[in-house]
């Protein structure tokens, strides 16, 4: 009977899976006291059962589904393109993002109304949720996995967690005058235990510095430009860069040189062009550098930019159907693709990198609000809100890769595959 | 007994000021609560609590005219991230939208 525990507590769980509620009742079906006495047979069998019950899972292909309205995500498994479970208790969805543990076994989930939920992607289930501010736009986890940050914008400022726990570790203002708070976008972490982000009302960036947690050493730069409203992370962690609403161009840090200061990237572009109304703010997060090429969303035009990461200059602007909200490139940055801000936004379009053109233009359906690589970009899922869909497309072919998934107003598609990217 | 009247006074007139509005179809009505929640929603939150953009709880438009909140969806607020909505939608459409906000 030893050995046969023992053996099985050997199998079936991955990584460091407990056992859930209903197996513990399995297990010891008359409390502690009964198990191993009175009732072996029954036990036997139930061992037996066990296998089967838990399933080892691995969590390096699944993925999280954000279902705006309801205050859900989907578990999914990308391989298979299955819902293996909805999680629900989520709070105000109606912007969100996530982020994952390294060992890809959690994920965050940052929400509208200043909630952080801790998702267990191997038990199904909500581990821990605290709702941190009132109102809040993205988060960002430590180079090292221990801890979390979240951008406020109410009240404006960073705030730190341990990632176990989700206690608070430090809280950071974004005062940039007295009595005086910044909303807070673009936060994103950087190598040497660093987050870095922006101040959206005061245009400045900050670095802090998390090494010593009960120390943080928060450096400003001042003057970056007006209105900060996204960032990006280049994938080596080297180039913060952060695109600006209030004035032309974008902001640009260099972490391996912060003495030279912020510089502006394309400070005249566009600069005496009538601006289009922008009817949804851009994001910059997914990245899309390709090479020695940054792709960013032109704000208030209907263009991409080709940013020389060389000089920083300007390579060419595409073209494209209407204004950018994600560009992102495939992983093999081969492909750049392009989602749009209404009324454009039932449409996608194809940047072939090798041409830097628009190669192709796809409908998939009705508010197409965001797109999720696999991990080496064979396919692409993107979320259709209006139709209550998320679409699966080959990214050779274009054609769809499976049948479409059914998710109540989609709005984000996140893969755990993040965990392993700086800057995600 | 004074107060009721008033109040009843105030219904009749507030009733009869959304009377002479052409009052969108019940599908244009659905069309516009969408794009309330999700396109307005963008900035300003699905709950309207706020985002980039303020919050558009009734409480926090009580001391605004709805002059104001009018000509501000129509036309945008230029220096602000706010967009011209008129594109999307006619006076009447944004004149019944606001009754929407307050919650009348």
């Amino acid at each position: 009977m030893n050995k046969l525990l023992l053996a099985s507590n050997n199998v079936g769980w991955a990584d460091d899976r407990k056992p859930n509620k209903l197996m513990l009742k399995m297990l010891y079906p008359l409390g502690h006291k009964g198990f191993l006495s009175s009732a072996q047979p029954t036990i036997l069998a139930l061992m037996l059962s066990f296998n089967v019950l838990a399933e080892p899972r691995a969590t390096g292909d699944l993925g999280l589904i954000i279902e705006r309205e309801d205050s859900t995500a989907l578990i999914i498994n990308t391989t298979e393109h299955k819902q293996l479970a909805k999680i629900t208790g989520l709070g105000d969805l109606s912007h969100a993002t996530v982020v994952f543990s390294r060992d890809q076994r959690y994920a965050y989930v940052f929400g509208r109304d200043g909630g952080l939920s801790k998702i267990d992607l191997l038990q199904d289930q909500l581990a821990k949720r605290i709702v941190q501010a009132g109102n809040s736009i993205g988060g960002a986890i430590s180079q090292d996995g221990k801890l979390i940050a979240v951008s406020n914008y109410e009240p404006g400022g960073v705030k730190v967690f341990a990632a176990d726990t989700l206690e608070l570790v430090a809280d950071i203002p974004a005062e940039y005058a007295p009595g005086k708070r910044s909303k807070v976008v673009g936060l994103v972490d950087a190598p040497g235990q660093k987050f870095v982000f922006s101040l959206f009302d005061a245009g400045e960036i900050w670095t802090l510095d998390m090494k010593n947690p009960q120390k943080p050493a928060i450096a400003k730069f001042k003057n970056i430009g007006k209105e900060p409203y996204d960032a990006l992370m280049s994938p080596e962690g080297r180039f913060y860069i952060a695109g600006l609403f209030g004035e032309s161009g974008l902001a640009l840090l260099d972490l391996w040189d912060t003495a030279a200061g912020v510089k502006r990237i394309l400070p005249t572009y566009g600069k005496d062009d009538d601006k289009l109304p922008v009817y949804k703010m851009p994001h910059l997060e997914g990245w899309a550098m390709a090479g020695d090429l940054l792709f960013a969303p032109a704000i208030g035009k209907h263009e991409v930019l080709v940013i020389n990461k060389r000089d920083w200059t300007l390579l060419k602007a595409i073209p494209v159907l209407g204004q950018p909200v994600f560009v992102m490139a495939r992983p093999d940055a081969r492909q750049v693709w392009v989602n749009f801000a209404m009324p454009d936004n039932n449409h996608l379009q194809i940047i072939d990198v090798k041409d830097l053109a628009v190669t192709n233009m796809l409908t998939p359906g009705k508010a197409v609000l965001h797109m999720e690589f696999t991990p080496r970009g064979e396919q692409v899922w993107v979320a259709l809100r209006d139709d209550n869909q998320v679409v699966v497309y080959d990214t050779a072919t274009l054609q769809e890769a499976a049948p479409r998934l059914a998710a109540q107003h989609p709005n984000g598609i996140f893969f755990s595959s993040r965990a392993h990217k700086i800057g995600f | 007994m004074i107060k009721k009247l008033l109040l009843t006074g105030c219904l009749i007139a507030t009733s009869f000021i959304h009377a002479s509005q052409a009052e969108p179809t019940s599908a244009r009505q659905t069309e516009l609560h969408n794009l309330l929640k999700n396109d307005c929603g963008a900035c300003h939150g699905l709950t309207l609590q706020g985002g980039m953009g303020p919050a558009l709880l009734p409480e926090k438009l009580a001391g605004k005219p709805d002059e104001l909140l009018v000509t501000t969806i129509l036309e945008g607020r230029k220096g602000t991230a706010m967009p011209p909505w008129k594109p999307f939608m006619n006076r009447d459409e944004v004149v019944w939208l606001v009754g929407v906000l307050r919650n009348r």
